[in-house]
């Protein structure tokens, strides 16, 4: 019998809490350019796009993250990708990232006066141009808060990879729990960690949207 | 080679109609206790004492930066070591409520104050006392202000109730699972489950779009804002 001191418990949790870290990347990296993807796709008024990225919007943000997990899992085994707990959860939570990554900017852009717009027109700039030089620069402006108040349901939405069997913060939190029987004590500790993750980066997105109000 | 058979999870219709209904009724406790404690809690942060206001927003903060599945589990195996012994569906309620209390003290606070302070000035000056001013003049026309922001958390709520079925707690996500170590079928399964979720939170969105303004604020409030 092997005795847990509290360190035991701790240290183990934040090896743990790297694969927190490495999952959340992925699924930031990952869902902000095929976000960006979808926002320009819409943006350029691709025909159909509207309405696809509408519905796929619609559809992530209308689910539960836990069943687009689940159906990552399943989905991707039926056509005999062989599925890790790695690649299901990375695809889902980029897929779910990208779906409300492409709402917020979308909302970012919409917030430039329509001015801006026919003066980029007028100046005869190609649909990149005005992106690069117009529309982008000021949108990211304006992006930039939320998106990083975004990182930390990102980052919580990984705690449900633990379901599909992905070993990051919280299932080496159920797996201490069952080598040491000390729930109360793991779960609050998993707890804390998630809160020193998370809460820094709320409150510097809070920091940023009042500052950025200020300036206006 | 692909072979679906959505046939199979859809003979087991009950025990989904079972489930959808069981998410349902969480939502609707969790709701009504949620929002409850939400008006609480954003009045206390809006204009309560000052150390009633920062207890509180240690609550909020602490809820909002973990993740539910964690609040679940802290309260699920956690709590019994102190002796409180719950079962999975009081569990699932108590963490559904105590998460909803936290997003709509935030999103109730905006809304107080919001409030211009010549309403709350012509309230007093009519001789309503502190009660009757917050609960007649100041929350229902703020309610109407962040009833989207506050329909929006509640669906949210909802769809993280997927993760009490990780609790044994039997709604539809566990209705789903049920199916599945029937007949194997977990594709079919959960993507029906799925649905049945996307179906359930355009219901709810527009069910409380359609209760607020008739039974929660009043219409003149929705009217004015």
């Amino acid at each position: 019998m092997v005795d847990f001191s509290l360190w035991d418990i701790l240290r183990n949790l934040l090896l743990a809490a790297r694969w927190t870290v490495v999952l959340s990347i992925i699924a930031f990296v990952g869902g902000g350019l095929v976000g960006l993807g979808l926002l320009l796709a819409r943006l350029a008024r691709w025909p159909g796009a509207q309405l696809v990225v509408a519905g796929y919007v619609q559809l992530f943000q209308g689910t539960p993250l836990l069943m687009q997990l689940f159906l990552a899992y399943f989905g991707l085994a039926l056509f005999g990708i062989n599925v890790s707990a790695w690649v299901a959860a990375g695809v889902a939570l980029t897929l779910y990232t990208s779906a409300f990554l492409a709402e917020i900017w979308r909302g970012c852009v919409n917030a430039i006066p329509r001015g801006q717009w026919e003066a980029a027109d007028s100046l005869a700039l190609s649909f990149g141009e005005k992106m690069r030089h117009v529309i982008g620069p000021q949108a990211l402006r304006i992006a930039v808060p939320p998106t990083v108040g975004f990182l930390v349901q990102v980052i919580k939405g990984t705690a449900l990879a633990s379901v599909i069997g992905f070993i990051e913060l919280t299932k080496a939190g159920t797996m201490i729990t069952n080598a040491t029987f000390r729930p109360f004590t793991v779960y609050a500790c998993v707890a804390l960690l998630y809160f020193a993750l998370c809460f820094p980066i709320s409150a510097y997105s809070r920091r940023l949207e009042r500052s950025f109000k200020r300036g206006h | 080679m692909v072979a679906l058979d959505f046939l199979a999870v859809l003979e087991q219709w009950p025990a989904l109609l079972r489930g959808a209904a069981f998410t349902l009724g969480l939502t609707a406790v969790s709701a009504l206790v949620g929002g409850a404690v939400g008006v609480a809690c954003g009045w206390a942060r809006a204009s309560g004492p000052a150390w009633l206001a920062a207890l509180v927003g240690v609550y909020v903060e602490l809820i909002r930066n973990t993740p539910f599945i964690v609040q679940l589990f802290f309260i699920y195996f956690g709590l019994p070591s102190l002796g409180v012994k719950l079962t999975p569906e009081v569990a699932s309620v108590i963490a559904m409520v105590v998460n909803l209390g936290a997003y709509a003290a935030e999103i109730v606070r905006a809304g107080i104050e919001n409030t211009p302070r010549g309403q709350i000035e012509a309230a007093r000056s009519l001789a309503l006392n502190e009660w009757q001013v917050f609960t007649r003049v100041v929350l229902p026309p703020a309610l109407g202000r962040v009833w989207p922001a506050m329909v929006s958390q509640i669906v949210i709520v909802m769809l993280g109730s997927a993760v009490c079925g990780q609790i044994a707690a039997q709604e539809l996500s566990y209705a789903a699972n049920l199916i599945l170590s029937r007949n194997f079928r977990g594709f079919e399964s959960y993507l029906i489950a799925t649905a049945i979720y996307l179906l359930l939170a355009i219901f709810v969105r527009e069910f409380l779009n359609w209760a607020g303004p008739r039974w929660i604020f009043g219409r003149t409030a929705a009217a004015g804002r």
